[in-house]
């Protein structure tokens, strides 16, 4: 015998054998890729999984058009790497009537997030999504399964899951229900950081820190990534040495102040966090407890 | 390098489960400040009159905190300087006992609260059934709410000697009993003053320091095919995870079920190609020639597992449809998913005593023993002797539902599918018709001469019926049980209710009674011919018993 796994080792076995019965099992699948640290996780793992096959589904990108300039760049970047095919979505109509994170709030979420990914995987008929969500981020995640079922209307409803016993997955549906896949379920933000250090996967340089242009806005350090963003009276653009630990649309996504440039520097300062990450995404906090559930009934990722 | 312990929190609703992993993280300073902010901030309008109430932390769905109970289960992650762990907090009510199930099905370790004012209760005992079916082999029970009986040894001992009964019902391997407060954090992250008559260790101490390395490893080298990967013609792997054993280049390995041979040639963990891969990896494996292997097959070396096409399993049943004899459901075991059937239920386990029952059906909830087959032959062993080929559950085929997951005791069997007694239904459609039972009342006229006609007529017109008469008592059962005899047998019966004073009596009782199929006889002729063309309407598969048809 040559000794136990690490829990890494563990964590990444689990996932990749998640990927095979998606791929084994279910007609249709897909993989959402948001650019992020976990996306770009998900994307390693699906290449290990099938090695040497690609992985044998495409990704799909849910574009609001408001990600950051330095996103959009890594996506593409990526897409060539692999030579993997990325899909991209983006809700025209949403953008036909100037559906904007300034004037639109929480329906901005709602209409180019929420309502774009039904639409994409509706349109390309996806039996399965794979996303990146974790359940150590938000307390309702954490009640979720890996195989989530989605209705036909691709809601989720929290009260009538399917069992899920040891890693039997059942992937029956009905026509016109789906799956959502959630390979990272049981990883953890400082997993997916220390994850990323061994095996040396590239991610959006907006994860480490560098002077960039921000205003302080609500608290957080709003950044200014093009000529669209509008400032509030009183707001001016400083020069500040932040990063991000979540990656959204620029508007709506707070970096913090840190010298953390390297990936030891960062796994470091998470080590240590006192705040959990999703503190700094605007929307979680929107309606106070419960918001992220009704979110996912709707549909949401 | 740390391991990774995966740990449930079970016990009866109210027992104080979330509150306790809840104390756990918040002593442990495993929380973040806002996460910390926000309970604090929960906890005032909460029903700790503005104390910190812990099991706000764990209960993430909006209607769990409304009602103040778990309803389905919840992981949380936490690292202390000694492991990581995954805990898994499950719901106390028994109606949601499967989710409580799913949390135990992934665990190396329970821990089983029991109220120090209520002692061991039913559900404690279901919950500690269930672990122990599900394999776990670690237990800590954590009697909670010592303050409420201000933390007195006799009331702990008392439950204490009850937890040990239970354990060695159970046959639990190895337990530890623990007096706590999860409110007031006594023994849980520190030793309490306030128990100084207790002389073990704290709860997170216990939870750091079990020692989980499987103490029986399975025999040999096996990996269940997920799938096979063939980017071109030149390469055929298969992927899989390594569940138990090592496997070197060159090796032989046996195919299951067809029992072909062949030499490993290449070896891929993950993307990296090596020499050996061992126990746990996600591996592709390519062999020196082409032999039968596809999903559901098995790769072993020495494992001595088993190719069968029936078990003993016990299971647990998930499903508001109770499983009866002859059900029909989807077997998902190892990477196989084929049609199987329940062949026979053997028992199922009173859940307080551990008696077995004879029983027809498994409800929801409940834990029986039956014989299943399956439309192929499978490669198969005993949970005990190869976990990741003893495990299955049941997808119902209409709804999809999983209606029960369950272990393998014994692989084989006697019985076969085609060798099962045939249905009421497949025997209905062998006789061409439905075996309905109809009633008729000599207050209207209609007697037993005229029904004797009935009979006579039907059955020279092909149909199968019998004429039978009311018993005078009203509360005869063994009449019931002889109509539906005579209906499961295919036969159409004939009831005539007397005319006498217990008439009145006498329908009471049957509406009390499920007897299928019972029609009462509504009909327009009193004749022979006008009755014969009314049973025959009503026992043709055409009929709606539901419409015009009274029930009784």
């Amino acid at each position: 015998m040559s000794g136990n796994l690490s829990h890494l080792d563990v964590l990444e076995a689990e996932a990749i054998y998640i990927m095979r019965e998606v791929a084994a099992e279910c007609e249709k699948p897909v993989m959402l890729y948001s650019i992020g640290k976990d996306s770009s996780v998900m994307l390693h793992l699906a290449l290990k999984a099938f090695y040497p096959e690609k992985p044998p589904f495409p990704f799909l990108h849910i574009d609001t058009t408001w990600k950051f300039r330095d996103m959009i760049r890594f996506r593409d970047e990526t897409a060539k790497r692999y030579g993997i095919e990325i899909l991209v979505h983006t809700n025209e109509e949403g953008v036909r009537q100037g559906i904007n994170p300034f004037d639109h709030g929480s329906s901005y979420t709602d209409i180019m997030k929420t309502q774009a990914l039904k639409e994409a995987l509706t349109k390309g008929g996806y039996t399965a999504a794979f996303g990146g969500g974790r359940r150590d981020e938000e307390k309702s995640r954490a009640k979720e399964r890996i195989f989530s079922f989605r209705n036909s209307a691709q809601g989720w409803n929290p009260k009538n899951q399917r069992p899920e016993m040891w890693k039997l997955y059942n992937t029956k549906l009905h026509s016109g229900e789906s799956i959502r896949v959630f390979p990272l379920s049981n990883w953890t933000e400082k997993d997916i950081w220390q994850y990323i250090k061994k095996e040396n996967i590239p991610i959006v340089p907006l994860y480490f820190a560098a002077e960039r242009p921000c205003v302080e806005r609500d608290g957080q350090l709003i950044m200014v990534d093009d000529d669209r963003m509008r400032l509030r009276p009183g707001e001016h653009v400083m020069m500040k040495k932040l990063r991000f630990r979540t990656l959204g649309c620029y508007p709506l996504t707070g970096g913090f102040e840190s010298g953390a440039e390297t990936i030891e520097e960062v796994i470091s300062e998470t080590l240590s966090a006192v705040e959990s990450e999703r503190t700094t995404r605007v929307i979680d906090s929107d309606s106070g407890a419960g918001s992220m559930e009704r979110r996912k009934k709707e549909g949401y990722f | 390098m740390r391991d990774l312990l995966r740990f449930i929190a079970c016990g009866s609703v109210d027992d104080g489960k979330s509150t306790l992993i809840g104390h756990i993280l918040y002593d442990s300073k495993l929380l973040y400040a806002d996460q910390e902010r926000a309970l604090e901030l929960e906890s005032r309008v909460g029903s700790r009159g503005g104390k910190i109430d812990y099991s706000l932390l764990l209960d993430g769905l909006t209607e769990e905190r409304e009602q103040g109970i778990t309803i389905d289960v919840a992981y949380r992650y936490f690292t202390t300087d000694a492991r990581s762990f995954i805990v898994a907090d499950t719901p106390g009510h028994e109606e949601y006992t499967r989710n409580m199930a799913v949390g135990a099905s992934n665990a190396d370790l329970a821990v089983i609260l029991t109220d120090a004012a209520k002692g061991v209760v039913a559900q404690t005992k279901r919950h500690a059934r269930i672990c122990s079916v599900m394999g776990i082999r670690h237990f800590i029970f954590a009697v909670n709410k010592m303050d409420l009986v201000h933390y007195e040894e006799g009331p702990f001992r008392m439950i204490e000697a009850d937890i040990r009964e239970l354990a060695k019902e159970l046959g639990l391997q190895e337990m530890t009993i623990i007096p706590v407060s999860a409110t007031e954090g006594d023994n849980v992250t520190r030793l309490s003053a306030n128990m100084s008559w207790y002389k073990g260790v704290t709860l997170l101490s216990c939870l750091e320091n079990v020692e989980i390395t499987e103490q029986e490893k399975e025999t040999g080298f096996y990996m269940p095919v997920q799938r096979v990967s063939r980017p071109d013609h030149r390469f055929r792997g298969f992927q899989g995870q390594i569940e138990s054993g090592e496997i070197r280049i060159g090796d032989e390995i046996t195919a299951l079920p067809g029992r072909e041979k062949a030499h490993i040639r290449k070896i891929l963990v993950g993307d990296q190609e090596r020499t050996a891969a061992y126990t746990g990896q996600a591996v592709t494996l390519q062999l020196d020639r082409e032999i039968d292997v596809s999903r559901g097959s098995v790769l072993e070396r020495d494992s001595s597992l088993h190719v069968s096409a029936s078990v003993t399993a016990t299971l647990v049943w998930m499903d508001d449809r109770a499983m009866e004899r002859g059900g029909s459901y989807f077997v998902k075991l190892g990477t196989s998913l084929l049609p199987g059937v329940i062949t026979r239920i053997l028992y199922k386990i009173d859940v307080n005593t551990g008696r077995k029952l004879e029983t027809d059906t498994i409800c929801k909830n409940e834990i029986g023993v039956c014989m299943l087959s399956f439309t192929d032959q499978i490669a198969v062993d005993r949970f005990r002797d190869h976990r990741s080929l003893g495990e299955l559950i049941l997808i119902d085929r209409v709804t999809f539902m999983t209606s029960a997951c369950g272990v393998v005791e014994q692989y084989g069997g006697e019985e076969r599918p085609d060798e099962i007694r045939i249905s009421e239904k497949t025997r209905s459609a062998a006789m061409g018709q439905r075996a309905v039972t109809i009633l008729f009342d000599e207050t209207e006229g209609i007697t037993r001469f005229l029904l004797w006609e009935v009979e006579r007529q039907l059955i020279l017109e092909g149909r199968y019926a019998y004429f039978i008469d009311a018993p005078e008592q009203a509360k005869d059962r063994s009449f019931i049980r002889t109509v539906r005899h005579l209906n499961r047998a295919g036969i159409i019966v004939l009831v005539l209710r007397g005319n006498r004073a217990e008439k009145k009596q006498a329908s009471e009782t049957w509406d009390n009674v499920e007897v299928p199929h019972a029609i009462r006889y509504d009909g327009e002729g009193k004749d022979r011919d006008g009755i014969v063309s009314f049973v025959k309407k009503a026992s043709s598969f055409e009929y709606d018993l539901s419409e015009g048809a009274l029930y009784i």
